[in-house]
């Protein structure tokens, strides 16, 4: 009943230099995808829905200071880097990539609760949040396998892109069903964010069933070949196969710099009221829901390192416009619709391109390992701009930045040059 | 499982969900809608006069201004039908933070002496201090703004200021010049909030925050120009007479070991501690010479307004359960005062 499985191409010649195209209007992307992908739309909608009225409630509602807030913020970056390794790690293991997704997004949606049994207390607030996270944390590498696992390998891009493009629908509607409801229910009092943690909480719960419903663990499939050890989740970085994904998610980590500096540029240049700040990121968001899934389908004809490689030249690209000689409206629409594309270009991409190379049993914390590489450089590159941005200045520090760009892309086509090819596949998965 | 069992499954499971949601939101909106039609129209009035303002907490008339007696005449408090979630007034102006109506964002609304509005400004962030020069002449505000990245997504804040006379508008103080310990000062993580004016209408205090220290600040509206005056002064809040600041210092210099509500005599340089011992994380006000009211949140979404001698003697005093946002409309200056200005 697979779609995928359908269109799945032989594989057991080796394969030409080009990878072997997905035949025209079919439908490749297997339902599991699909189900994998409203799965995180809703919990994205739920999510995001109280990511975007957090700061009105704990100051509105609770009356607490937005320093409080600032402090729990704080908490949860570090710990979720590391969980997504154990998430991973658990997942490869136990090999119910599913359930350990599952719990994860189960443990997210019990926090929408534990907003309301917290009351105004920071402490018990900060706990609910570091709960949210860690089950974001947990959940994303295992759901990643989980495509991975549904999806022949020629079509991982196109998996990641619609799986992808999905998400951020859900990223991008979730605030406005936070401000729908709140127009409905007409006030922000505390019983007001009350209804709105439920709905989320509901909302939440939804994505939980249609993943416990809608979508199959492929536990089955791969029979354990080497036992999971810790020793062996360290010896995937011992190869040079491995190692060149994760060394480019970290130097193109390294070259990104935070979203919010390029918004600040942008709103300083044009003037702009600082209300409308916000909107910055829903036009990037635009583009990338638009693009995903295109760019990834394209990717897999054209190849997946170069449609990386270009999603990173958009970027510094982006950059470079930033302080260029266009006027601020055009300078804004090309520089979020930069922005965009890069993301379309990179993220599904990257793990379209990291999973092939990983070995099936492994596969999981493998990906956990380079989403990890990726956010921990972005976490160091944020800061290292910080300083740049206060040392020299935002135009130079933005075509720094854009060299920097430059220069991650030569060292990802000289790291990703390695044996990018398959592993020959084994009898069970190529019978999946 | 086979399909349509699944399904039904399913189908059921969203069904269920729906309805808590329906419910949930159902529950929440119709005493959303008894409070907002709360109040008395013309109730509250921010003509001078020996009264108390403050936002009401209460569940039933919860946002709405209320005005209250000083000292208390018994005669309770009265309700208005403005609704806001910060707000100040002197001489007969007042300043009204609240939410605009349809698409949930904020507006910074000035209010003549009947509460009648004046000018609505658009606000980008959450509203959270408030205040109006002595005249009734400029009025502030400060939000809290999320996205600006060198703090990592974590708020910062934005102060802005209007001349109600010219309609002049400083949208942001973070382009003016700054000049720390008399040497000029840039970076990118300035931070500005809790706005007062002196009575001359062209200088201010507020509290500046840059590399993890908050200072106290002296501002220039002639010049645009802040120069800090010392550390560990937050949201201050000047005397009726100029001489000296009310503020939260943060306890050990550090905002999270609480605030200890405090006042500067600006002359000496002295700090004394209040007899309020609890963390106060507000702007207080001056109720007169020698008194000083702030809120004191109390459980999930309520707070009182309390006051305290302003010269470290005494205990804290409960004067407006259920409510925050405190302001007090000194009666009219006496001729020889306004002289002195």
């Amino acid at each position: 009943m697979y779609l995928s499985t359908i269109d799945r191409p032989a594989r057991d010649t080796p394969r030409p230099r080009r990878r072997a195209r997905p035949r025209r209007g079919r439908v490749a992307i297997g339902p599991n995808v699909l189900a994998l992908g409203a799965v995180s739309l809703l919990t994205d909608v739920s999510s995001e829905m109280v990511t975007a009225v957090l700061p009105l409630y704990f100051v509105l509602a609770l009356n607490l200071s937005p320093a409080a807030y600032g402090v729990m913020d704080g908490l949860y970056t570090g710990a979720t880097a590391l969980l997504r390794l154990v998430g991973g790690y658990i997942a490869d293991r136990t090999r119910r990539r599913k359930r350990i997704a599952g719990v994860g997004y189960t443990i997210s949606a019990v926090a929408k609760l534990g907003l309301l049994g917290a009351g105004a207390s920071a402490p018990a607030l900060g706990a609910v949040i570091v709960a949210d996270r860690a089950g974001k944390g947990l959940r994303s590498a295992p759901r990643d396998a989980l495509i991975t696992l549904s999806t022949p390998e020629p079509l991982l891009g196109r998996a990641f892109g619609v799986h992808r493009a999905m998400d951020s629908a859900g990223a991008f509607l979730g605030p406005l069903v936070a401000l729908g409801l709140l127009s409905i229910v007409g006030a922000t009092t505390p019983t007001a964010f009350d209804a709105l943690f439920v709905t989320s909480f509901c909302i939440a719960c939804a994505g939980v069933l249609t993943l416990a419903l809608f979508t199959r663990d492929h536990r089955d499939e791969h029979p354990r070949a080497k036992p999971v050890t810790v020793r062996a989740a360290v010896a995937l970085l011992a190869s040079p196969r491995v190692r060149g994904p994760v060394y480019a998610a970290g130097v193109l980590g390294l070259a990104t710099i935070g979203d919010g500096f390029v918004y600040l540029v942008l709103m300083d240049r044009q003037g702009f009221p600082a209300g409308w700040f916000p909107l910055y990121a829903v036009g990037t968001n635009l583009v990338y829901l638009t693009l995903a899934a295109p760019l990834g389908a394209l990717a897999d004809r054209w190849g997946r390192k170069r449609m990386l490689l270009c999603g990173y030249l958009c970027l510094g690209i982006g950059y470079l416009l930033l302080f260029g000689p266009l006027p601020g409206t055009w300078t804004t629409a090309l520089v979020l619709l930069c922005l965009g594309t890069f993301y379309a270009a990179g993220d599904g991409v990257l793990m379209a391109l990291a999973a092939p190379v990983l070995p099936a049993a492994l596969r999981t914390t493998g990906l956990a390992l380079v989403q990890t590489a990726q956010a921990l450089a972005y976490l160091a590159s944020s800061v290292a701009f910080g300083f740049a941005w206060v040392t020299w200045g935002p135009a130079t520090a933005t075509r720094v930045a854009a060299a920097a760009v430059l220069a991650a892309i030569a060292v990802t086509a000289v790291v990703l040059t390695g044996p990018t090819r398959t592993p020959a596949p084994t009898p069970e998965e190529a019978a999946e | 499982m086979k399909p349509r069992p699944r399904i039904l499954i399913a189908v059921a499971g969203f069904v269920a969900l729906l309805a808590v949601a329906i419910v949930a939101i159902g529950t929440a909106a119709g005493p959303a809608r008894r409070i907002a039609d709360a109040g008395t129209p013309g109730a509250v009035s921010l003509a001078p006069g020996p009264r108390l303002l403050a936002r009401s907490l209460a569940a039933d008339s919860r946002d709405h201004l209320i005005s209250v007696a000083t000292p208390d005449t018994g005669g309770g408090r009265t309700v208005s039908t403005t609704s806001c979630v910060r707000l100040y007034a002197a001489a007969g102006t007042g300043i009204c933070l609240r939410l605009d109506g349809g698409l949930r964002t904020f507006e910074a609304v000035v209010l003549g002496p009947d509460l009648d509005p004046r000018r609505t400004l658009p606000l980008v962030g959450v509203p959270n201090r408030a205040q109006v020069s002595p005249s009734g002449r400029m009025v502030t505000w400060t939000v809290f703004v999320t996205g600006d990245s060198y703090n990592g997504g974590h708020f910062s804040t934005r102060v802005g200021i209007l001349d109600t006379r010219t309609g002049e508008l400083v949208s942001t103080l973070e382009d003016w010049s700054v000049l720390v310990d008399d040497k000029p000062y840039e970076a990118a993580d300035l931070n500005f909030w809790g706005v007062t004016f002196t009575r001359d209408d062209g200088h201010f205090y507020a509290t500046m925050s840059t590399a993890g220290r908050r200072r106290l600040v002296h501002g220039d509206l002639a010049t645009r120009t802040l120069r800090t005056v010392r550390e560990n002064v937050e949201c201050p809040s000047l005397s009726p007479d100029g001489t000296r600041l009310a503020f939260k210092s943060a306890v050990d210099g550090d905002p999270r070991h609480g605030w200890r509500l405090s006042v500067l005599d600006l002359a000496g340089g002295t700090v004394t501690p209040l007899a309020e011992t609890r963390s106060v994380d507000d702007q207080a006000t001056w109720v007169d010479a020698r008194t000083v009211a702030y809120a004191l949140p109390r459980g999930r979404g309520h707070a009182d307004v309390w006051h305290v001698p302003a010269d470290g003697s005494g205990v804290p005093r409960l004067v407006i359960p259920d409510a925050d946002s405190p302001v007090a409309l000194a009666p009219p200056e006496a001729p020889e005062e306004r002289a002195a200005t």
